[in-house]
């Protein structure tokens, strides 16, 4: 069996705050006083007179890591943030060195830039071409030979001889993407790059990481988007404060991943069992239906427990029926609250415009939001259902899932977490043009 | 091709069905003193080539005075010193037009000077690079050193055209043909810039401070060489003192070849050359210890 890449028990220790940074103006003070016999004046005054430096100062990103990764893996890296995701990624790419432990490599490493780094605003693309290919390890004659293929890969032929100063956030990273990807490298590191450029180029980076694969190429995926994630990765790990949480397939990782984050979790891939539930209002329903279960699929029918910004979702409901129920004058309500408990949407089959013709005794319902239009968060689903004006059967806050990001807009990007507030409009922008309205004076 | 990162591979006990497989790198904590990868360095020399071009266009675009500058500024600097220490202080030029001497003096320094300066931030400068793609960092202070070079070849064919003029109108100048040596003093001023900037970066990433001495330092040390002022004017026994300074013994010679004074001998020579490499060696390890490390700093 063979291994293209073994991490042996990996510590990674970093010191907190700006106690790393020295000044040669204090040591040299302390030292004269020191020289003198008198008191050190930059000493900390601590409650305790041991001198023993306080080991909350330092935190392990990375606490005795060990894995493997085979030729041809794509492994999915994934975690919270400060899970120690990215300090593995640095470690691998030799941008910083481990505390302990080691790593083994056989072949080269190519790790994909941040959008434009290294890159040169006052040089055009071409020129830049040439620099990033030479920063991420390939020769001048290696980059010429593959010149064609990248800039034909990023779609920037007409703006070759432009400054890159003038592209777009998009251009820029289809650039820098198709520069690392033609790198000729066994394995590489993509550190949350796709969550920029359009569906159409991610779609291109997907198929182009696939060949990178079959060609025998591995690659390290860290991403927050657990949709990515699932469908890219073979294998995923999940790391939990610097540790080894789970590792398997990228599906059940995934599931594993977004069940721990989740307080009140849906349960096993996204299905909530309703007979039971506490969120059922007795007193006021007749009961003629009652909710059996709901669950989440995806666009390809697969249960999930979250939803994907941008993607086609379903919520199934599983009812059965208990007495005699006119089928036209039934009306399935589902209500989404965003975390804070506010009530964002009100989703019912009546508004909709649905009719129900027949009701089998036991039967599902299924909604189906074509494009998820919600920010990335946790949201709870409130069911209902009535007969005309009697209610039947309510289920408050029946589960809850996860909404993980992805494109919605055709840059890719989704509005700030602090302030961005829960929706996303479809939108157009236009102008800037001559003023049209004038102010009232 | 193979990336030996660490020490010997062999030696050390492996499970047996590792043995059998060719690691390429081995990333470990620590490496030895004088583990310096120079073979890495030359496989990755296409990147200083392409830094040296990013600097030189980049620099060429974004200024409309550009080249234009690369003669501005030792041409006043030369102006100031020629009126401040040939006029005011009236200060001794060995019998060579005052502004061809201190031009020569202002040349040389400025390209010392200025490699000294950029290296020393290669860390703070390339941070967001270093952060994110591992090359090895020694690239920068070799791309610095080049690029310079250019700009002092500028400065020099401005050198010459003052030395060709002042010659036309009957100067006593006489350039002798160790001028062949010339790139042997770029050489060892482009080594003295490297070893004292990877010292000073090495320092940096744990003294911040040390930046703003810098500019200071380089200021005094200029003062401390004779730029302004010709050697044969220090007293002889305190020209032992300047014989330590690596810097001395480059300049004298540069004006020793080009306008003929003579004040130089040939132990100051090797001593300059004995003290550069030293400073050299400390310096490359000392940035080779640090810049494992310097992004968990920064």
């Amino acid at each position: 069996m063979t291994t293209v890449l073994r991490v042996e028990n990996l510590w990674k220790q970093y010191r907190l705050g700006v106690i790393g940074h020295g000044y040669l103006f204090r040591d040299l003070q302390s030292w004269w006083a020191r020289v003198r016999g008198e008191d050190d004046p930059n000493r900390k005054i601590n409650f305790s007179s041991d001198d023993t430096p306080v080991a909350q100062d330092r935190i392990w990103a990375l606490q005795d890591l060990s894995l493997e990764v085979k030729p041809g893996e794509v492994l999915g890296i994934i975690g919270r943030n400060g899970a120690g995701k990215s300090t593995l990624l640095k470690i691998i790419s030799r941008v910083t060195a481990p505390t302990r432990g080691e790593i083994k490599i056989k072949g080269r490493v190519a790790s994909l830039l941040e959008v434009g780094t290294g890159f040169h605003p006052e040089l055009t693309g071409r020129e830049n071409i040439f620099l990033n290919g030479a920063i991420l390890g390939m020769t001048i004659r290696e980059i010429q030979g593959k010149f064609d293929s990248i800039v034909d890969f990023a779609g920037v032929e007409k703006f070759v001889d432009t400054p890159v100063k003038r592209y777009s956030s998009g251009m820029h990273v289809r650039l820098a993407f198709s520069v690392a990807a033609h790198l000729e490298a066994e394995i590489l590191v993509v550190d949350e790059v796709l969550a920029v450029g359009d569906a159409g180029f991610q779609k291109k980076c997907l198929a182009k990481m696939g060949e990178v694969t079959g060609a025998g190429r591995t690659v390290l995926f860290v991403s927050h988007n657990m949709g990515a994630i699932s469908s890219l990765c073979s294998r995923a790990i999940l790391l939990e404060r610097g540790r080894l949480a789970r590792t398997g397939g990228a599906n059940a990782v995934v599931a594993a991943y977004l069940a721990a984050t989740s307080d009140t979790g849906p349960g096993e891939n996204g299905f909530a069992s309703l007979e039971n539930h506490p969120g059922r209002f007795k007193s006021w329903l007749s009961g003629k239906i009652r909710f059996e279960h709901c669950f989440l699929t995806d666009e390809f029918g697969h249960r999930t427990g979250y939803l994907t910004v941008g993607r086609p979702g379903n919520i199934t409901l599983g009812f059965k029926v208990r007495n005699s129920v006119a089928p036209a004058n039934l009306v399935f309500v589902a209500v989404v609250e965003n975390s804070r408990g506010d009530r964002i949407t009100y989703l019912s089959s009546e508004l909709a415009g649905a009719r129900f013709d027949d009701l089998p005794a036991e039967g599902e319902v299924t909604c189906t939001i074509p494009r998820v239009p919600l920010v990335p968060g946790r949201y709870s689903l409130t069911l209902a259902c009535r007969e005309g004006p009697e209610w039947l059967d309510s289920v408050y806050q029946a589960m809850s899932f996860e909404v993980v990001g992805a494109e919605f807009y055709s840059t890719g990007q989704l509005p700030p977490a602090d302030g961005g507030g829960d929706f996303l409009l479809d939108s157009q922008w236009s102008g800037p043009s001559e003023r049209r309205l004038e102010s009232r004076s | 091709m193979t990336t030996e990162y660490s020490a010997s591979q062999g030696g050390e006990p492996q499970a047996p069905e590792a043995a059998a497989v060719e690691w390429t790198t081995i990333i470990r904590p620590r490496h030895p003193w004088f583990h310096l990868e120079l073979g890495e360095l030359w496989r990755y020399r296409d990147l200083v080539l392409m830094f040296v071009r990013r600097d030189f266009v980049a620099q060429y675009k974004q200024t409309i005075l550009g080249p234009l500058w690369f003669f501005l500024q030792p041409l006043f600097t030369t102006i100031i010193f020629t009126v401040v220490f040939g006029h005011i202080a009236r200060i001794s030029t060995d019998g060579v037009p005052g502004f061809l001497f201190y031009l020569a003096g202002t040349v040389c320094w400025g390209y010392f000077a200025t490699c000294l300066t950029e290296t020393s931030n290669t860390f703070i400068t390339n941070a967001q690079i270093f952060g994110k793609v591992y090359f090895p960092r020694l690239v920068i202070p070799l791309a610095i050193v080049i690029s310079n070079i250019f700009k002092f070849l500028i400065q020099f064919c401005l050198f010459l055209g003052f030395l060709v003029y002042y010659y036309l109108k009957g100067a006593p100048l006489v350039v002798s043909p160790w001028a062949l040596a010339l790139p042997l003093l770029l050489l060892q001023m482009a080594l003295l810039g490297i070893a004292c900037g990877t010292l000073v970066s090495a320092m940096t990433t744990k003294y911040r401070d040390l930046t703003l001495v810098v500019g200071f330092g380089v200021q005094l040390w200029m003062f401390a060489t004779p730029v302004v002022y010709p050697l044969s004017q220090i007293p002889a026994h305190y020209r032992h003192y300047f014989a330590v300074n690596p810097m001395a013994p480059v300049i004298e010679s540069f004006r020793a070849i080009f306008l003929g004074t003579r004040s130089i001998t040939p132990e100051y020579l090797v001593l300059g050359w004995v003290i550069t490499l030293s400073l050299l060696g400390l310096g490359l390890v000392l940035f080779n210890r640090v810049e494992k490390r310097f992004m968990d700093t920064i």
